[in-house]
């Protein structure tokens, strides 16, 4: 089980007291926008062996959604920060 | 080497020592028609059907560890056809057909054991769902039954069909042609006969780029032994495809999840069937050694780690328990976990890619032992001759572009 810090509520907490909310920084493309441009919008997943940035939501805490940054092979978290922030720099 | 009664018989009197090895250790040659990435079961019947139907020789088969280490060795081999959709139903069953012949085709006991493939109904919803799933089988001539909980229990008899559990038997559907079998000697027998055909099978090689020319197509794969030429390239790297693709600059609509399954210590034979339930992500069959062969559901987030968390399988354990109390005893021998490659709709995707040349056979996700056989077959039509197989072509990968989905999630979460 993962321990996530929820970067409002604090120090590590179970991986149950969240909902993984998929890849972070997705962004809805621009009207008008090709089928392409919405397939990968809806679909194309990054899925990286290495750092991942995704979302979660603390639904049993504050309930709010927030990032992180986790290494796809240990599991490890690396840093969280919250929605509308830049994407943090970290080494594996 | 020709398996029969009378080779068994002459190497007892030979103490054993004339068998000979499934496969030879091949050494890369610098050019082959056809290089398939990832020998794994699919990998490796795509190759095998390649030269033994559709012609070709000139065949190489690369892997980064050893053949068949993935999820083909890592899964509990539930097969069943019992798909909702008539596109995912057109492969499910042209898989099951060619299981049905399977070890004969490849002088191999491969152990297939068709005893039944019951998912269990937990509530009005799964109920609905279910027979939804039976009369859409029927209208494609496919088999599968409703059971009431009675009848149920009477094909499981360890079932527990109490109404006052937390998870009560609402009802069953069976596949009685669905089964299990030996995913092992699936993989060394499709590589055994490919390899007597003439394909090369190169080990502990990993693919680590893929090379394309001014023209963008494929000109062949960089791996651990060096460069490797190929007029078409077929990956099958099932919880890879993503870090693969990527070589190409191909984005894939892939997220790869932890899956586990657990086995218990050996016992007597005591589960006649397979049982599964999607509601509650278990399901439980029995091997010939004797051990209990329990599958869990996917982790929540992507990883690459081959290690779910311990939540999940406990998740599992609690259900199954609850649905097999004879089992509440018994002690797990090993759990371990593989790295499954998930479609937004939970079909897979098989046939050409946006880069010339280059084909992709992947995102069976939680369920692709079943169609080892007829992704492989199909697959190996589409490499042929560079257009997608009919049964393969709703598979295609634009079909995100287009919306095609064909969706058999919304019906099960996991699809075993
Ligand atoms: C716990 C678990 C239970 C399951 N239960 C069932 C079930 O009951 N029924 C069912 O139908 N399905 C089940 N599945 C799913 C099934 O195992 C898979 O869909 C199927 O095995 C995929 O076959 P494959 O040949 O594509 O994959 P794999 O056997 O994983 O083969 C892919 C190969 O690609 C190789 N590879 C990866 N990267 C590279 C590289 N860079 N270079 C070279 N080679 C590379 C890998 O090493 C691997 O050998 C289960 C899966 C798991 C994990
Ligand atoms: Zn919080």
């Amino acid at each position: 089980m993962l321990l996530i810090p929820c970067p409002y509520c604090g120090f590590p907490r179970p991986e149950i007291e969240f909902r993984h909310a998929g890849e972070a920084h997705l962004m809805r493309p621009e009207e008008p926008a090709s089928d392409e441009a919405y397939a990968a919008f809806l679909y194309e997943r990054e899925n990286p062996k290495g750092i991942a940035a995704e979302r979660w939501r603390h639904v049993h805490g504050c309930g709010r959604y927030f990032n992180a940054l986790r290494d796809t092979v240990s599991d490890r978290i690396l840093a969280v920060y919250k929605p509308g922030e830049v994407r943090p720099e970290v080494a594996s | 080497m020709h398996f029969s009664f009378l080779s068994l018989l002459r190497q007892a009197f030979a103490n054993h020592e004339g068998w000979q090895p499934y496969w030879q250790q091949a050494a890369p040659k610098p050019f082959y028609d056809i290089v398939i990435v990832g020998a794994g079961g699919h990998g490796l019947s795509t190759a095998y059907y390649l030269a033994s139907e559709f012609g070709m020789r000139n065949i190489a088969v690369v892997e980064k560890g050893w053949l068949g280490g993935g999820n083909t060795a890592r899964n509990t081999t539930v097969i069943r056809s019992n798909y909702l959709w008539e596109e995912s139903e057109a492969i499910y069953e042209h898989s099951l057909k060619l299981w049905e012949s399977l070890s004969h085709v490849l002088n191999i006991n491969v152990m297939y054991s068709p005893r039944g493939v019951m998912m269990l109904a937990h509530n009005h919803h799964d109920t609905m769902v279910l027979k939804r799933h039976v009369h859409a089988n029927r209208l494609a001539g496919i088999d599968n039954e409703w059971l009431t909980p009675e009848e149920a229990k009477a094909f499981c008899p360890l079932l527990n069909i109490e109404q006052n559990i937390r998870y009560p038997v609402t009802g069953a559907a069976l596949q009685r042609r669905g089964g299990v079998a030996r995913h092992d000697a699936v993989a060394w027998g499709y590589a055994r006969a490919a390899a007597a055909l003439g394909v090369d099978i190169i080990e502990n090689c990993p693919v680590t780029g893929i090379r394309r020319g001014a023209d963008g197509a494929v000109m062949g794969v960089e791996t651990g032994k060096g460069f490797i030429g190929a007029k078409r390239v077929g990956v099958v790297a099932a919880g890879h495809t993503s870090v693969l693709m990527e070589m190409a600059g191909v984005r894939m609509p892939i997220e790869s999840f932890p899956l586990q399954a657990l086995v218990s210590e050996p016992v007597k034979p005591m589960m006649p069937c397979v049982a599964m339930s999607n509601t509650i992500h278990a399901y439980m069959s029995q091997s010939d050694k004797g051990e209990l062969v329990i599958g869990a559901g996917t982790d929540v987030y992507t990883s690459y780690s081959q290690a779910g968390g311990l939540h999940i399988s406990q998740h599992t354990l609690e259900a199954i328990c609850e649905l097999f109390p004879a089992t509440r005893r018994m002690k797990m021998l090993r759990n371990w976990g593989g790295i499954v490659d998930v479609t937004p709709d939970r079909s897979p995707i098989i046939g050409k890619t946006p880069v010339p040349g280059l084909f992709v056979n992947c995102g069976w996700g939680t369920g692709g032992f079943k169609a080892t056989t007829g992704s492989g077959h199909v697959f190996a039509a589409t490499l042929a001759s560079g257009e997608p197989h009919p049964i393969a072509a709703p598979f295609s990968l634009d079909r995100f572009r287009t919306g095609r989905l064909i969706d058999e999630a919304a019906a099960a979460a996991v699809a075993h």
